[in-house]
């Protein structure tokens, strides 16, 4: 069961900070959604609610979301589909639904980088960065690359500000599952940007494959040789939703759509 | 027909609609009650050598902590059946054996939750680890022995203990040897259908206290509340005169609350303390510690002429009991119950053993068995019309029953289903595959299937109604409504027969000091054994109500006519309302009660063709279910929105079971599949298309002819969809659910 | 800690724990039509609207909920017994022990979509599950009560 002995609502991120520095079962709150399926025993519960980090908005360079801000929220926006197409509505709106996606937020999510998550390859595709409260600002394949999760805070997630065709491919046993495997494609300019996630380990580029389809004259016909090539790139397991083989097979044929869908 | 056959809103709707309190849960009064847990084997399969529970009992708020060594020495089953059970007598509250991850090893009874949890991981428990049997398929004589101990069965059901065998199953038809030499085409195939968990919204719970006469009394959220005292009084080796249970509003039971999974720990903890105690599964046990569909293999061979007429079945079935042998004969038998009579004509065989293994057990869950055999039979059908180029509707009408005076199935017509089915869900047109769009290609499958209507020749359910004081009428009846509808369908048979409106009768359901007997909700019987029983004690009011107008009035009875809401006395009116008040009072000085008691000689079943429309995406293997029709034949349907919601919601739940529903095991055979994200029922999203048809027909000894609904609707979508599949890809998924994963490797193998 | 919060219009001091959750401490105070379903968030069984928004209660600490509005389906009469009424006419409630969750669901869904297609009603609503229904009566009872709204508001 899990639990905490103390809820500390923070006046500020500094705050926030040194409380979480203060015992290492000191632990932020997020939605709390995924957090409270763990056993874990913490210490002190640390509350964000009072930072004023719900916000989707804009600065000249990026959309700038804050932690706190919830999938349900990502998936109404307005700014997000004009920059970005449907991709957030896509990828997030079968996810279990309306009241669970109003209670998980973006920061504890991309915090956590949930292997099984359809957020974190759409923000992968379109270049996001994590801000973090000690650590400043650093991409999100970097930071989703360290191994160790960091004791810090995520304040908020930066995409910068690009027009351009989206994808966001899965597939799921049932039309509210965990993706068996998703894809999400972003093509700025006819630069193609990959990620590929529930492998089902973390997130990930495809950067072989988006050099591929970049370096090619014509996109489209560069497909099909993409497609072999993906599998060979993109580190892929069984677990109890697919097994790899069915994976490998997904891979090739949600890029074919992906690519397909933003070519179009 | 005024009231029957006419579909009025339940009786019980709104309340529950707004949220008013009514569940088991709601109905815990006292602050003080004790919550228990129960700490449960990480094994599959162990012998515990030591317990050490002294630690856990100074954890603050600790009221007891029992273990097997507290318990009484007793076997007996859970399963939800009539005395004398067919199942083996092969559990006790808590055994030195656990046979499945998450079989109980210790009972904690705290003043609240974190206190239960907190003792909990205090309990040193010292198991001696055995090997388990996680595969079924290798049980039978395995080295591996599951039930050591000596098991009582109350007569000959097959069970061999020593060869992890709990029971035996066979019949025939005869014929079936001749008939495979007759044959033209041959086919033989295996199917397997995997465990289903009920996943009812209400998970498991019981709540029981002392009453103030010293009685112990449990309230639990069950479908058979009098099966319940029985095994309670064998379990707690107490006389059922010290035993009440009672049965409040139930949040959904499927068959899984036909087994009595969680009563006896808090009965026990109350008699054990002497304070009320509860204990509520949470969601995690009611998918892992509970029971499941029976998992079954099936090999089946057909054999046909080549114009499709078939000359034998015969089918073998090893089903997977799990640790206990709960419902283990009678739920296998069923797939040649419900499948023998539907190809009257044609000779078949089944046999069938039902092994022990280290996984959950298996119990009751709607389609009890039939479910299993219709996907076998229904899916081989399939496949020889294929071989022989016939459409499938066109080789089950060369086959299927006809009706008649004097054979097993007297009344309804399965064929008229089909006929009815190929014309509203356009088959001719919808079983052609199409590519819709690229790489998305749609094509139909069908299947027919047929339940009961209670068990014939054994389940007898009783009804009372007592004329209240001020002419309104009380139904006392023990069937258990768990949201099927029971208790409306009930009221408005009471009305139609007592010819008032539907509120004027209240109906109380259930309690073992006060209902009469009834053995519960299972086996499709609510509507006809039970209906039966209400008609019989209403006619009777009738009859009693005349008898006392006559001697209160000093009339002939034959000048008395019964006009619902009055008398009509010679040429005088009387209302119920004055008769009632004065045939209670000092100058009748009688009460009217009355009851019927009834069971049935047979089980007449209700038949449904189903038909299912699919798209599957030849890319990812993804198998959408455009359309599925259930064309439902349960003779009069007392309550037609009843009977159709029963009907979508079976095709819904027999979608999940179809494409997606799966327990998944780890290596050591725990399970994984422990939750709602884990364990995926089907979404909203998932059943978008579900409609119903209903055949009329008339069932002369059912209530206004009725038959049952509530099982045959879950029968038809999995061999249905799996055709359709096949048709669409030419993928044969014969083991259950078929996944995308199966369609699009099936692809890449063809 | 003492939870400062409105409940149904009431305001109300609770005495809770720090990693207490709404749901319990809602039924513990006897708002029992809010019903527990999973541990998981994945039922919907436990809805209630804080700030006039559906959540699920069993993932929302209760400390949260500190000088906000929460609202089961006792605070909404009126809809509730008119989605009854339609509900009820369809026989679509059945088992009924996801029936408030998903009322409160309808009711908030009726106010923050203006005339919703029936994909965007089972979208909204996807997270209520039902295990009797088979959903499509639901999905008739809503599309009449909606239907009354539509007139009302005229």
């Amino acid at each position: 069961m899990f639990s905490f002995s103390k809820f500390f609502l923070a006046s500020s991120l500094e705050e926030a900070y040194t409380e979480l520095l203060k015992n290492k079962k000191n632990i932020i709150l997020g939605g709390t959604s995924y957090l409270r399926m763990g056993n874990t025993p913490w210490n002190t519960g640390i509350d964000l609610s009072n930072l004023n980090l719900n916000y989707i908005s804009e600065t000249e360079e990026f959309i700038n979301i804050g932690a706190m801000t919830t999938f349900r929220q990502l998936e109404t926006n307005i700014l997000l589909k004009d920059f970005f197409g449907d991709i957030f509505n896509v990828a997030l709106r079968d996810i279990i639904g309306v009241q669970f996606r109003s209670n998980v937020t973006v920061g504890a999510t991309v915090f956590s980088k949930y292997g099984f998550s359809d957020l974190i390859p759409v923000l992968l595709s379109l270049d996001a960065k994590v801000k973090l409260f000690n650590g400043g600002i650093l991409s999100l394949e970097d930071f989703l690359n360290e191994q160790n999760i960091r004791k810090d805070i995520l304040v908020e997630i930066l995409i910068p500000k690009k027009y351009c065709k989206t994808s966001f491919q899965c597939v799921r046993k049932s039309k509210t599952d965990y993706s068996i495997i998703n894809l999400a494609i972003c093509n700025f300019n006819n630069k193609i940007t990959i990620a590929v996630g529930s492998r089902p380990g973390k997130a990930m580029l495809a950067k072989k494959t988006m050099a591929i389809l970049n370096l090619s004259e014509n996109i489209e016909k560069e497909i099909v040789n993409a497609m072999k090539h993906i599998g060979d790139e993109i580190p892929l397991d069984s677990n109890m939703r697919g097994s790899k083989s069915y994976r490998e097979l997904l891979l090739s044929a949600l890029l074919r759509k992906g690519i397909q869908e933003v070519l179009n | 027909m005024k009231i029957v056959n006419t579909s009025v809103r339940k009786v019980d709707g709104v309340g529950v609609v707004t949220g008013n309190p009514a569940y088991t849960e709601d109905l815990i009064l006292n602050n003080n009650v004790l919550t228990i847990k129960l700490l449960r084997s990480p094994h599959a399969f162990a012998k515990i050598k030591a317990i050490d529970t002294s630690i856990a009992l100074k954890v603050p708020g600790v009221e007891a902590i029992f273990t097997h060594n507290d318990v009484p020495e007793t076997r007996f089953t859970l399963a939800g059946q009539s005395f004398p059970e067919p199942s083996p007598y092969d559990r006790r509250i808590l055994d030195e054996y656990v046979r499945y991850v998450g079989d109980p090893v210790a009972i904690i009874a705290a003043e609240d939750e974190r206190a239960a949890e907190k003792a909990m991981k205090l309990i040193k428990v010292q198991y001696d680890i055995l090997e388990p049997i996680l595969d079924f398929e290798k049980s039978i004589d395995s080295h591996i022995l599951i039930h050591p101990e000596e098991v009582h069965t109350n007569f000959e059901i097959g069970y061999e203990r020593k060869r992890n065998i709990a029971s035996k199953a066979y019949s025939e038809k005869p014929g079936v040897e001749e008939g495979f030499v007759k044959s033209d085409i041959i086919l033989e195939r295996t199917y397997y259908t995997q465990p289903q968990i009920h996943a009812m919204m209400e998970t498991y719970r019981s709540y029981s206290y002392f009453d103030v006469n010293g009685r112990l009394t449990t309230v639990s959220s069950t479908q058979i509340p009098f099966h319940v005292r029985r095994h309670l009084a064998r379990a707690l080796e107490l006389p059922t005169s010290k035993l009440r249970v009672i049965k409040p509003r139930v949040g959904g039971g499927f068959g899984g609350k036909q087994t009595a999974v969680c009563e006896i720990y808090s009965a026990f903890v109350t008699l054990k303390t002497g304070k009320p105690s509860k204990i509520i599964y949470n969601r995690k046990e009611t998918h892992t510690c509970t029971t499941t569909r029976h998992e079954m293999r099936l090999d089946v061979k057909i054999g046909s002429d080549l114009e499709g007429n078939i000359k034998a079945i015969d089918i073998n079935v090893l089903s997977n009991a799990g640790a206990y042998g709960e419902h283990a004969p009678t739920v296998t038998s069923l797939v040649s119950y419900k499948t023998f009579p539907l190809y009257d004509t044609v000779p078949m065989r089944f046999n069938a053993n039902i092994v022990y293994s280290n996984t959950m057990n298996a119990g009751a869950f709607r389609g009890y068995g039939a479910t299993q055999g219709t996907f076998a039979v229904e899916s081989i059908i399939n496949e020889l019309a294929h071989k022989l180029n016939l459409d499938p509707t066109e080789i089950r009408m060369k086959n299927l029953v006809e009706p008649g005076e004097g054979k097993y199935i007297t009344s309804g017509d399965i064929k008229k289903c089909i006929e009815i089915g190929k014309e509203k869900f356009n088959w001719i047109e919808k079983s052609q595959v199409r590519e819709v769009a690229p790489n998305k290609v749609r094509a139909a499958g069908m299947a027919v299937t047929m339940q009961g209507s209670g068990i014939g020749g054994i389940d007898t359910a009783a009804a009372t109604i007592k004329l209240g004081d001020r002419g309104d009428f009380s139904l006392m009846v023990g069937v258990t409504d768990m949201g099927q509808g029971c208790d409306t369908v009930l009221t408005q048979i009471a009305a139609e027969v007592l010819d008032v409106p539907m509120d004027k009768i209240s109906i109380h359901s259930a309690d073992t000091d006060l209902s009469p007997y009834d053995p519960g909700a299972y086996a499709s019987s609510g509507t006809y054994v039970t209906g039966n029983a209400v008609i019989i004690a209403a006619n009777k009011m009738r009859e009693e109500i005349l008898k006392g107008a006559s001697k209160m009035f000093n009339t002939n009875i034959n000048e008395i006519e019964y006009l619902g809401n009055n008398l009509k006395i010679g040429n005088n009116l009387i209302s119920l309302e004055d008769f009632a008040q004065r045939s209670i009072s000092f100058e009748g000085m009688n009460q009217i009660t009355t009851t019927g008691t009834w069971g049935g000689e047979t089980s007449p079943p209700p038949f449904i063709a189903g038909f299912a429309e699919v798209e599957v995406d030849t890319l990812t293997g993804e198998v959408e279910v455009i359309d599925y029709l259930s064309v439902v034949d349960c003779g009069t349907p007392i309550n037609p929105n009843l009977v159709q919601v029963q009907v979508e919601g079976g095709a819904a739940q027999g979608i999940g079971l179809a494409l997606l529903e799966d327990i998944k095991y780890d290596k050591k055979g725990k399970p994984i599949s422990d939750s709602l994200m884990q364990y995926k029922i089907p979404s909203r999203l998932d059943c978008k298309n579900i409609r119903v048809e209903i055949s009329n027909s008339y069932e002369k000894t059912g209530p206004f002819g009725a038959k049952s609904v509530g099982e045959v609707v879950i029968n038809t979508p999995a061999p249905a969809i799996a055709d359709a599949v096949y048709n669409a890809t030419k993928v044969r998924v014969r083991k259950l659910p078929i996944t995308s994963e199966k369609v699009l490797l099936g692809m890449f193998d063809l | 800690m003492l939870l400062t919060t409105t409940i149904n219009g009431r305001k109300k001091e609770i005495l809770i724990k720090d990693d207490d959750y709404l749901l319990d401490v809602l039924r513990k105070e006897g708002y029992l039509s809010v019903k527990r379903g999973c541990d998981t968030g994945a039922c919907g069984l436990c809805t209630i609207l804080l700030n006039g928004s559906p959540i699920l209660s069993c993932s929302t600490l209760a400390a949260r909920a500190h000088g906000k509005q929460i609202s089961t389906i006792e605070n909404f009469p009126k809809e509730a017994k008119t989605f009854a009424s339609y509900m009820t006419a369809e026989g679509a409630e059945q088992c009924g022990f996801c029936s408030p969750g998903f009322t409160l669901t309808v009711i908030a869904m009726t106010k923050e979509l203006q005339d919703p297609t029936d994909d965007e009603i089972m979208h909204y609503l996807n997270g209520n599950l039902c295990r009797c229904s088979g959903y499509i009566s639901q999905l008739r009872a809503i599309r009449n009560f909606m239907e009354e709204i539509k007139n009302e508001n005229c």
